[in-house]
């Protein structure tokens, strides 16, 4: 996971750069917000709407208060200080009614609060099944476009980002309600007071966008710099004993320290922005109040205004000062959001589902057999494969062997479908592939990659992935692996958590429970890329051996270096730069290929030895045959 | 070690937040740096909030009250004051601000290199490799909870036990009877909201790992998509994401039906306080203790009461998160590095010139919590010899290797290195004269030429080419895109396996080491680097004493000495053909291998 979450934290970048530019398309920024709201509100239009109800609501009581507040000094307050004389009636009725709105507004924040959440869960939940399911069913050629940090990136930040300006949504709703309401009571009560107020509100909500706008993109560029950090500490962590045993401690810590100095510088600037627009920020209805004092007062003395209404007035500015705010959160955070979600939109339009047939052939007890035909592949522009044709009779084995690069994994991989050919077939039991019913072929065949893949599950749901398989048949699959006595060590055995969170595994290990999970499907064709690379030799032996012993008999295809693997092979199919270059038995090739010959002799020359080398398939072949 | 660690790397620490606060602040000077004139700033910064009562009671017991009709000319003043005061206010609330950003950020950079440093001489890293992410979290994860504390929650704290204590002052000026009074309605308040921050810390706990789980249900979707597709197992995959996407919404749910209602009672508590001051304040002004004026603007300062009282209680909950994330980086700079360098004492011993010969007496090792994994070691190896080190997984070889290059010391016994024990020789010696390969190269994301410089800084492009010239790979290096200059990615994973180790004897060639340890490769390597690797080892290992810890028995049979391990000693020495013909552990092991090797 470390190395997949730094990689996500290393894809922040393309998206800086477009969120720190948003004044060049602003307007574009506010029309695609725009319809982002639209989308949101439409996904959760029920919480949506009782969101803004509860945001009105208190927004109605925000206003509300400040009246009575005005009122109870203009007829309890003022009178009882003047006359000297209590009404008890008055006095209880304005305590109740204070307490009274205080409460009314209370549940309103409760149901904006409360239903703004819903609302952001649902939506968010939404996107994200939606974007699972499209990673699902994007085939594996779109996958290996696309980096798992970035795609990651997407399911997780860009998702947030989206969303980041909805939760606030309501309660700006509700601020531009208070705000349209407080300007009428306060035209109602003076106009001059009001224009004080059209000027103070608008410059509090403007240079709260400002700041965010301004300290956003530097903000994200910290949390860039923190994925840096981090890289470098996993970096350097990872290779301990070569820092430790070359004695380059000292240099680590300096490069170390030079990454973590840039962040702190740019934490210190997203300080400094901070420093600056806080205050302002504070002091904008601070000084409200003070006109509104100065003006007010003016307008007392002329008699145009009671004292009340200037109490009530100054009251509104202070309680209008902090979610007038929230409209600043919301602009300044839609630039971001509309990156967020056209990232998310692109996953959501790609194209390129696999097709797939009506044929369902039954899954019957005898192995596949398998024929390529002419298949050409590229990656991108360069061909990597070219013409590739080469059969497998039902219940032989094929090697596939070549130098690295040579095109070997990719054609494996074309066997099982995890790809497609930019020419020419494949045919399993004489049927095209692509004629086959989507899951049809996972059902005769079964395919270990180079690198196991662990699910967070137990040890039998990684081999069974849920299928209905007996105790028996989950052992032998084990057992067939090698795996049985290392998953037994286990502390619950075949129920003990593995993967990510689970049990930590060898890369052997994981190997292992990767091919028992191809082997209790009891695959018709089984094809092996290096499957058993980072298996102890002596084990891989015997894994080699178990299937050789198998009871029932599969048709295999191997993609290997090691010998041993190789000598179990009927054919050899030898790959060079994407072509088949020569098939025949190990001997065949030794003898007519010189570059087949040089691979395989260079592995162990010291102990080369022709005479060994034939007796040991032998062996093989006959106990295959056994 | 390990268990040690384990314990205070993940169990809560019964130490107070008080404490890891001092102990904190004590291990980063750089945070008190100038505090003093920080905390003024912050008290002249709040002090502008009760600018405005003031204004507002002046303004109404002088200006609009006195006699002879509203006195404009007091208004102006009192509002002009106020407006001073307000500009004194933003202008220190910009120092503050920025003061305490400067220090806490410099001060956290400095923390987080300090604990780097640290980490790296801690033997865990090599040992508990499946602890490393716990590592990097304390250098990173933990210290920007630290940083984000302080950047919002640090400031706001300070500022508004800063408000509160004024306006406390200010409402004591204007009436104790009715200070008294709001203090009485708050004290439940601040309780609940206590009780009601720490149910919703469990919450939003739960919340995080909700989020992980989630993060790694979909990552499966991803990185595991050729499995997914190989088995069609795509229903059962997008099930799992959708109940883990689906438990993650809940928790958000859960936490926000307390967290609405946490933050609605500020509200309701504050109403309260006004009605009370009303009802209390009328019935005392009206007996000749108060002004209208001094009421008002009392009824402002209970605004500013019930802010700070909110924030407070929500930022000592952050703090909490802080100060754990602090306690756990300081842990770690507590452990002590179990093997030390002896030139930090003064005691460093230089090593004979020439290439070195080692020698075991009686060793024996135990991680502290562990069963011994090597017993009684006695062995000699002259300078110059090539010696392999052979035995099962588990049979204490690597372990021999780690003693050798003193990445750990032994429990009993000791290791010379050219007749000087080990430990007493100084690490900048040490590390110049034995170097280790490891197994899987260990490269960094820099170019190649970069990666060889890491076995010594000062060497120019021609002399990395060259040190590549004479381990017979210069012809290698012509493949690659840019030659010494091509970047060899993440991890070097540009390179095969078999390359990258190819880079790491270049890297130990240029260290020009008189001990050379080797830790072969298991996994199966590209024939044709095969034939490079094995090349340029020989020329590497020319005139050095060399110790290989080999996986692949062609090794010991070209070796001058095999050691063979077994359960934690060795069993047998010798020559590859004076072992293999005695039945034995060497016997079954060759025969085990050359069976499955041909």
């Amino acid at each position: 996971m470390g190395s997949v979450l730094s990689a996500a934290a290393g894809t922040v970048e393309p998206m800086t750069e477009t969120a720190a530019t948003p004044s060049a398309t602003d307007k574009g920024v506010m029309r695609r917000g725009m319809r982002l709201f639209a989308l949101c509100i439409r996904g959760a239009p029920g919480p949506f709407a009782l969101s803004v109800l509860g945001a009105s609501v208190y927004a109605g009581m925000t206003i509300a208060s400040a009246v009575v507040f005005g009122a109870v000094t203009d007829s309890v307050i003022v009178p009882s200080f003047r006359t000297g004389e209590i009404r008890r009636g008055a006095l209880a009725a304005a305590a109740a009614t204070i307490v009274g709105v205080a409460i009314v507004k209370a549940l309103g924040i409760i149901a904006r609060r409360f239903f703004a959440t819903l609302m952001l869960a649902r939506v968010q939940a939404d996107y994200r099944r939606r974007l699972t399911r499209q990673f699902l069913r994007l085939p594996l050629s779109w996958h290996q476009r696309h980096s798992t940090g970035e795609l990651l990136a997407t399911a997780n930040s860009d998702i947030e980002s989206m969303f980041w300006p909805i939760n606030p949504l309501p309660l700006s709703i509700g601020v531009i309600v208070m705000l349209v309401a407080t300007i009428g009571v306060l035209l109602a009560t003076d106009v001059r007071l009001a224009l004080v107020g059209l000027l103070i509100f608008p410059a509090i909500a403007i240079v709260n966008w400002r700041f965010n706008v301004k300290v956003k993109p530097r903000s994200m560029r910290a949390q860039e710099l923190r994925g840096e950090v981090s890289g470098v500490a996993h970096e350097s962590f990872d290779a301990a004993l070569v820092v430790k045993t070359l004695g380059r401690e000292a240099a680590e810590t300096e490069r170390f320290k030079e990454r973590s100095d840039v962040l702190r510088d740019e934490l210190v600037a997203v300080g400094r922005t901070r420093a600056v627009f806080d205050p302002i920020i504070e002091t904008l209805p601070t000084l409200g109040v003070l006109v509104v004092l100065l003006v007010g007062s003016g307008r007392v003395a002329s008699g145009d205004l009671a004292a009340g209404d200037l109490v009530k007035a100054a009251y509104l500015f202070t309680l209008l000062a902090f979610p007038v705010r929230a409209l600043g959160w919301v602009l300044g955070d839609l630039p971001r959001a509309v990156v967020g979600w056209e990232r998310v939109d692109r996953v959501l339009r790609a194209t390129g589902e696999l097709t797939h047939g009506a044929d369902d052939p039954p899954v019957i007890d005898t192995p596949a057999r398998l024929s390529v035909h002419g298949v050409d592949f590229s990656y991108g522009d360069s061909p990597t494969l070219r013409d590739v044709s080469f059969d497998v009779p039902a219940g032989t084995t094929v090697a596939l062997v070549g130098a690295t690069g040579s095109g070997k994994s990719t054609i494996a991989s074309l066997l099982v479908r995890l790809i497609e050919p930019s020419a020419g077939s494949i045919e399993l039991d004489g049927a095209d592939i692509t004629a086959l019913t989507a899951g049809a072929l996972s059902r005769h065949a079964s395919f270990v990659p180079q690198q196991a893949f662990v699910f967070d599950d137990s040890v039998r749901d990684n081999i069974a992935f849920g299928a209905p398989v007996t105790d028996e048949e989950l052992r032998t699959a084990a057992r067939m692996a090698q795996a049985d006595r290392f998953i037994d060590a286990l502390p619950d055995g075949f129920e003990t958590l593995v993967g990510e969170r689970g049990t930590s595994l060898s890369g052997g290990q994981r190997q292992r429970i990767a091919l028992a999970r191809a082997l209790v499907k009891r695959p018709r064709l089984l094809v092996l890329d290096d499957a058993t690379s980072s298996v102890d030799p002596q084990v891989e032996a015997a894994i080699l051996r178990g299937l050789a012993d198998s009871a029932t008999p599969m048709t295999l295809v191997v993609v290997a270096y090691r010998r041993a693997t190789i000598a179990l092979a009927d054919e050899i199919v030898f790959v060079e730069g994407g072509r088949v270059l020569d098939r025949g038995t190990h001997e065949d090739l030794m003898l007519r290929q010189p570059g087949y010959a040089d691979l395989i002799t260079a592995y162990d020359k010291p102990l080369d030895d022709e005479q060994a080398d034939d007796s040991e398939l032998e062996r093989l072949e006959s106990e295959s045959v056994r | 070690m390990t268990a040690v660690i384990e314990a205070e790397v993940e169990e809560p620490s019964t130490e107070g937040s008080w404490q890891t606060l001092r102990r904190g602040v004590a291990m980063t000077p750089e945070f008190r740096h100038g505090l003093g004139w920080t905390l003024l700033f912050a008290l002249v910064a709040t002090a502008g909030r009760v600018v405005v009562p003031i204004a507002v009671q002046q303004t109404i017991d002088h200006g609009l009250r006195a006699d002879g009709g509203v006195d404009l000319p007091l208004v102006r003043r009192a509002v002009g004051f106020a407006a001073v005061g307000l500009i004194l206010t933003a202008v220190s609330g910009y120092f503050t601000n920025m003061r305490l950003a400067l220090s806490t950020e410099t001060g956290l950079s400095a923390l987080r290199v300090k604990a780097f440093r640290h980490i790296h001489d801690l033997s865990m890293l090599h040992q508990a490799t499946e602890r490393r992410g716990t590592l990097v979290s304390r250098v990173t994860a933990d210290v920007d909870t630290i940083s984000q504390f302080m950047s919002f929650g640090g400031i706001y704290l300070i500022v508004s036990l800063a408000q509160l204590l004024l306006a406390t002052g200010l409402m004591l000026f204007y009436s104790w009877q009715l200070t008294v009074l709001v203090v009485v309605i708050f004290v439940p308040l601040a309780w609940l909201l206590q009780r009601i921050q720490a149910d919703l810390a469990a919450r939003y706990g739960l919340v995080r790992q909700r989020v992980g789980e989630m993060l790694g249900a979909i990552a499966e979707s991803v990185v595991g998509a050729p499995v997914i597709r190989a088995y069609g197992i795509e229903r059962r995959t997008g099930k799992r994401v959708d109940a883990a996407i689906e438990a993650h919404a809940d928790a958000t749910i859960r936490t926000v039906r307390v967290s609405s209602v946490m933050f609605s009672l500020g509200e309701v508590f504050a109403a309260v306080a006004v009605a009370g001051v009303v009802v209390a304040g009328v019935l005392l002004g009206v007996d000749g203790g108060l002004s209208e004026g001094r009421l008002i603007a009392f009824l402002f300062l209970v605004s500013l009461f019930v802010t700070p009282v909110q924030a407070v209680t929500e930022v000592l909950n952050e703090a909490q998160s802080a100060v754990a994330g602090w306690r756990r980086v300081l842990d770690i700079l507590d452990v002590a590095p179990d093997v030390s360098d002896p030139a930090l004492t003064g005691r460093g011993r230089p090593l004979p010139a020439g290439p070195l010969g080692v020698r075991f007496e009686a060793v024996g090792f135990r991680y502290p919590t562990g069963p011994p994994v090597l017993h009684d070691v006695d062995v000699e190896i002259p300078p110059r010899r090539k010696v392999a080190v052979v035995g099962e997984t588990g049979s204490g070889k690597t372990t021999f290797a780690k003693l050798l290059t003193r990445l750990m010391d032994p429990a009993s016994g000791r290791v010379l290195l050219g007749g000087v024990p080990l430990a007493e020789v100084a690490f900048a010696e040490l590390r110049h004269r034995v170097v280790m390969v490891p197994q899987d190269g260990m490269l960094f994301d820099l170019s190649v030429a970069d990666n060889v410089r890491h076995g010594r800084a000062a060497l120019s492009d021609a002399e990395v080419a060259t040190a590549f010239d004479d381990l017979g790979l210069g012809d290698w290096i012509e493949t690659l895109p840019a030659g010494i200059g091509t970047r060899v990615g993440e991890r070097g994973e540009a390179l095969s396996v078999g390359e990258r180790q190819l880079v790491a004897l270049a890297r130990a060639y240029v260290a020009d080491p008189d001990l050379l340890v080797l830790d072969e490769a298991t996994s199966a390597v590209d024939p044709a680097t095969e034939v490079r690797l094995q090349r340029a080892l020989e020329r590497l290992a020319e005139g050095r004493t060399e110790v290989t810890i080999a996986h692949r028995l062609s090794t010991a049979e070209t070796a001058d000495e095999v050691l063979v391990f077994d359960r934690g000693r060795i069993v047998q020495h010798g020559s590859h053909a004076e072992l293999v013909g005695v039945p034995g552990v060497y016997a079954d092991l060759y025969a085990s291998w050359a069976s499955r090797s041909r």
